[in-house]
């Protein structure tokens, strides 16, 4: 009836999952019960669950990526205190078969479940709004992207108590993630929880492609795109080349896994090598889809904040096109060590140091904005600036990681994870934080805190180099990535330096939400009727904020790069004044049908984890018959009437007369 | 950090001049950002204002070329390099290059020495100043085989022959270990190196050939397979001819066949007393 599941798959003799379990427990009846209490059910049904509102898809993507957040930085830290303590015999107060689990689940939580949704979920706000359109190009599909999300998030999560989750590294390398090396529910757990998250990710890959190429509003040419939407299209771009790669060799490896066949094992002309290189072919392209969209947000805080066009735009546009090429031709890199011949070795390694040369000159660009402007130290310039300097020393090391002889003896040390933990956290989390502090008053209408943002800024950078500079240094003397305990006493002071940083790190994860707690506070301080708080230059400062579901009364006209700034820089200045005749428009229609596919992909994928076979039926046909209904439904759109529009816009003029 | 190999030193010397390199960019980066962002300050009215200044040739120019000039001096610097340190290519020595097939199992390592027709678990003995041809292959999952102090590391992967040369160039016992991550016994995945005169090599040979056990494969080898934690160092006086070739192959009709899954399990499950008896 219940597959392998039983009451001894729920891991009662562990007390930290148990009291992990008890307070996720009890926060989430906190939850429930004040929902309850203020009886806000059928607004979250009606206003978030079944909304199909690139602005509200964007904001739940980004509320998921701070909580998991939160669940990737517990294992971090737990991992660092386990080596602060597993010196020179020390056991530490993890065991192999947990700390396995922990950095397994950190990879693909902070990958997978908080970068992708930040990134993912910043895309969706902005990209539409610069563009100059009302919605994405399929609307449905970006919900059901959102929920597809959602169950790998929630699968993920599952597994902390039922079950395990896998012991094999966040890329689950074959032959370990075998049937015959890990039997248990683990792998199975990152296989389901990575597919359905996946076709999620790819859907919203086709979604904004074709958002950005076909539905930009009048005179936007591409290249009068702002340089957001460049690195998102690009992105995109990446999205749709590399993810199924992802989703062929997860599925090849369920084959071996769930039919015995031998793509991947040792014997039977499996071939291990075969994972490698296909997982790395997504794997690497992965890491530029998560980066690109940083670039664009540090280019637009730039510019918006020297108050000065960005310097370059076209050596941007192609600086990023050129990365994105590239970054199809790098990806042996990874396994410099496998053994592959000299001739081949070096050619990755060249190709992978060329990237740094339109990355290089990226950088170069920013510095040239900031060159002869007028610069605003607000807190999106604090992570733009601590970006520059912690990424460019990211980039050096990553280059010196790309000459294969260096490889040979830095390969699986913590010099690797020093390295990406450089680019990722002082690339991506800084561009994502720089972002969310940035378009925040857009999808919101008030600013956040900037003192508890600059807080958190200072948190993140210094922790950052207490706890990643004494792992560059600790490689040196031979540690390696992975280790649950060592016998060199002589690491254990670094270790516990860099067990220090992390704590500063949690400093500044605290920052963010009390800067939170006390923006929403403050709100109706810190409220901005203009839409435009930061003077700023692109589309989506023209219209309020936050803006109506249709985004704009009429669609705007442009004529050029920066066009919301040359509009304020004509003569007189862009007024917000009220049209004198409104026309209907054409919007879709919220839909369940997303959210119920993705409940029964739930189903569909917890059954096939745990072997509850009639379950899996269950789900794939309630997944078919939903979709059927979805297809064959034609109430999908209706048309928001001009006096209804008429009458959002005045209340808008209202309150800004009311301002003013 | 302080290698006594010809392999190691060289690869040092080469993240040195690899990282000297790159600082000739990178510090002017930091440099022009903290200069940047201080002159340019808001609040520094003084300074020149240019709000519509987007493009300058010049500095396009040198944007691109410095990039490019260093990337050019690294990538030949990188070419050369991966030809030079090819772990596959022997080493050029008055001494004979000697064998070792070096083998991965759960979690340890089995050296076996073709040309002395012995093997050891979890402890290598090489003579100094003499090349190693290390054979490497895996009885398991993807491990990486690294002696730090003698320089490059080298997958072990079952069913593959791979190989990495290497030259101890000072006496001393140095630790090796596994760098590639393969389970639960990852972390204890550990063995010394001797790296000793030729006598004391001998003797060592000598000492190993005066065990009872031996070698054979595959009933001995099977025994030895079976998944420990932290295991003993071993000696046996006897292997099998060409045992690393027979390991290899037996691969190919699908090694598998003779432990099935489950029984395997159960041998993981019977390593778990022994992790205990380590941690005490």
């Amino acid at each position: 009836m219940f597959g392998k599941l039983s009451l001894d798959s729920i891991p009662f003799h562990e007390p930290i999952i148990m009291v992990t379990v008890a307070a996720i427990a009890l926060g989430g009846a906190i939850v429930v019960g004040l929902i309850t209490y203020y009886r806000k059910w059928a607004y979250l049904w009606t206003d978030w669950v079944t909304s199909i509102d690139h602005k509200k898809i964007g904001v739940m993507y980004f509320l998921v990526a701070l909580v998991m957040l939160v669940r990737g930085f517990a294992d971090a830290i737990m991992m660092r205190t386990q080596q602060a303590l597993a010196a020179g015999g020390a056991e530490g107060y993890l065991p192999p078969h947990h700390f396995d689990q922990i950095f397994t689940a950190h990879g693909v939580i902070m990958i997978f479940f908080v970068a992708m949704p930040m990134v993912i979920g910043l895309m969706n706000l902005v990209v539409p709004l610069q563009i100059g359109a009302r919605d994405v190009a399929f609307p449905f599909m970006n919900n059901l992207s959102f929920w597809l999300f959602a169950v790998g998030m929630i699968l993920v999560n599952l597994s902390l108590f039922i079950g395990e989750f896998a012991k094999t590294g966040w890329l689950a390398y074959a032959p370990l993630s075998e049937l015959r090396y890990s039997p248990d529910v683990g792998v199975d757990y990152w296989i389901w929880a990575l597919q359905l998250s996946g076709i999620g990710t790819t859907l919203t890959g086709i979604n904004f492609f074709v958002t950005i190429l076909k539905m930009r509003t009048k005179g936007m040419t591409l290249f009068r795109m702002p340089i957001f939407t460049w690195t998102a299209f690009c992105t995109n771009v990446l999205i749709i080349l590399s993810f199924p790669i992802l989703t062929v060799t997860i599925a090849l490896l369920t084959l071996d896994r769930y039919l015995g066949m031998h793509f991947f094992t040792n014997d039977m002309g499996g071939s291990q090598m075969m994972y490698v290189n296909l997982i790395w072919a997504w794997g690497h392209p992965e890491v530029y889809i998560l980066i690109l969209p940083a670039f664009g947000v540090f280019s637009e805080v730039i510019a918006t904040f020297t108050k000065k066009r960005l310097f370059g735009y076209k050596t941007m546009v192609w600086a990023t096109a050129a990365i994105t090429v590239l970054s199809f031709i790098v990806w042996l890199h990874h396994f410099f060590t496998m053994g592959a011949g000299a001739n081949v070795n070096a050619f990755f390694g060249i190709m992978t140091m060329i990237i740094a040369i339109p990355t290089g000159v990226k950088i170069f660009n920013w510095l040239f904005t900031m060159y002869r402007g007028r610069i605003q130290f607000t807190t999106p310039v604090l992570w733009t600036i601590g970006f520059i300097i912690t990424f460019t020393l990211g980039g050096m090391t990553g280059v010196m990681l790309a000459v294969p002889g260096a490889n040979f003896v830095l390969h699986n040390s913590l010099f690797v994870i020093a390295h990406f933990h450089n680019v990722i956290i002082g690339g991506v989390v800084f561009g994502m934080m720089a972002g969310f502090t940035y378009w925040f008053p857009k999808a919101f209408g008030f600013t956040l805190s900037e003192k508890w943002g600059k807080r958190s800024f200072w948190c993140w950078l210094i922790g950052f180099y207490v706890a990643f500079m004494p792992l560059y240094a600790l490689s040196f003397f031979g540690a390696m990535r992975r280790m649950q305990s060592y016998e060199q006493s002589e690491w254990q002071p670094l270790m516990i330096v860099a067990w220090f940083g992390a704590v500063i790190i949690a400093c500044g994860i605290a920052c963010i939400v009390i800067q939170l707690v006390v923006s929403i506070r403050d709100r109706d301080k810190n409220r901005d009727l203009t839409g435009d708080p930061w003077d700023a230059r692109t589309l989506e400062w023209s219209t309020s904020s936050p803006p109506p579901n249709y985004n704009f009364a009429y669609l705007p006209d442009v004529a050029s790069i920066d066009s919301y700034w040359e509009m304020k820089q004509q003569p007189g200045g862009f007024k917000r004044e009220l049209a004198t005749k409104f026309e209907d428009i054409h919007m879709p229609k919220n839909t369940a049908e997303g959210p119920i596919m993705s409940l029964f992909a739930l189903f569909f994928g917890f059954a096939l984890i745990w072997h509850i076979w009639w379950l899996v039926g269950l789900g794939a046909i309630g997944m078919f018959v939903t979709f059927m209904f979805r297809i064959f439904n034609n109430d999908t759109d209706y048309h928001v009437s001009a006096a209804e529009v008429e009458k959002t816009e005045r209340e808008y003029h209202k309150r800004l007369e009311m301002q003013a | 950090m302080d290698p006594t190999g010809q392999v190691g030193q060289g690869l040092k010397s080469l993240i040195i001049t690899a990282f000297g390199l790159m600082l000739i960019v990178v510090i002017p980066v930091i440099v022009m950002t903290i200069l940047f962002a201080w002159k340019y300050r808001g609040t520094n009215l003084a300074a020149k204002y240019t709000p519509n200044w987007e493009h300058s040739n010049i500095i396009e120019v040198f944007v691109w070329a410095i990039p490019c000039v260093i990337i050019f001096f690294l990538a030949v610097l990188t070419w050369q390099t991966s030809h030079t340190f090819d772990p596959h290519k022997p080493i050029a020595s008055e001494d004979e290059t000697m064998t070792i097939d070096a083998i991965s199992l759960d979690w340890k390592w089995l050296f076996v020495y073709p040309e002395e027709g012995i093997a050891t678990v979890n402890e290598l003995a090489i003579p100094v100043d003499t090349p190693v041809h290390f054979r490497v292959t895996s009885g398991t999952v993807m491990n990486s085989f690294m002696v730090p102090t003698l320089g490059s590391q080298i997958y072990a992967m079952a069913g593959m022959a791979n190989d990495v040369y290497l030259e101890g160039n000072e006496t001393g016992t140095f630790r090796g270990r596994s760098t590639h991550y393969s389970g639960e016994g990852f972390s204890e995945m550990l063995f010394d190196t001797h790296v000793t005169s030729d006598a004391d090599f001998q003797a060592w040979v000598d000492k190993v050939k005066q065990s009872p056990e031996t070698m054979t494969f595959p009933d001995d080898y099977d025994k030895l397979a079976k998944p420990s934690i932290a295991n003993p160092v071993e000696y046996f006086s006897q292997v099998s001819p060409d045992f690393y070739g027979d390991l290899i192959k037996s691969y190919k009709a699908g090694h598998g066949g003779t432990d099935s899954h489950d029984e395997h399990n159960e041998a993981r499950e019977s390593s778990m007393p022994m992790s205990a008896q380590a941690a005490e």
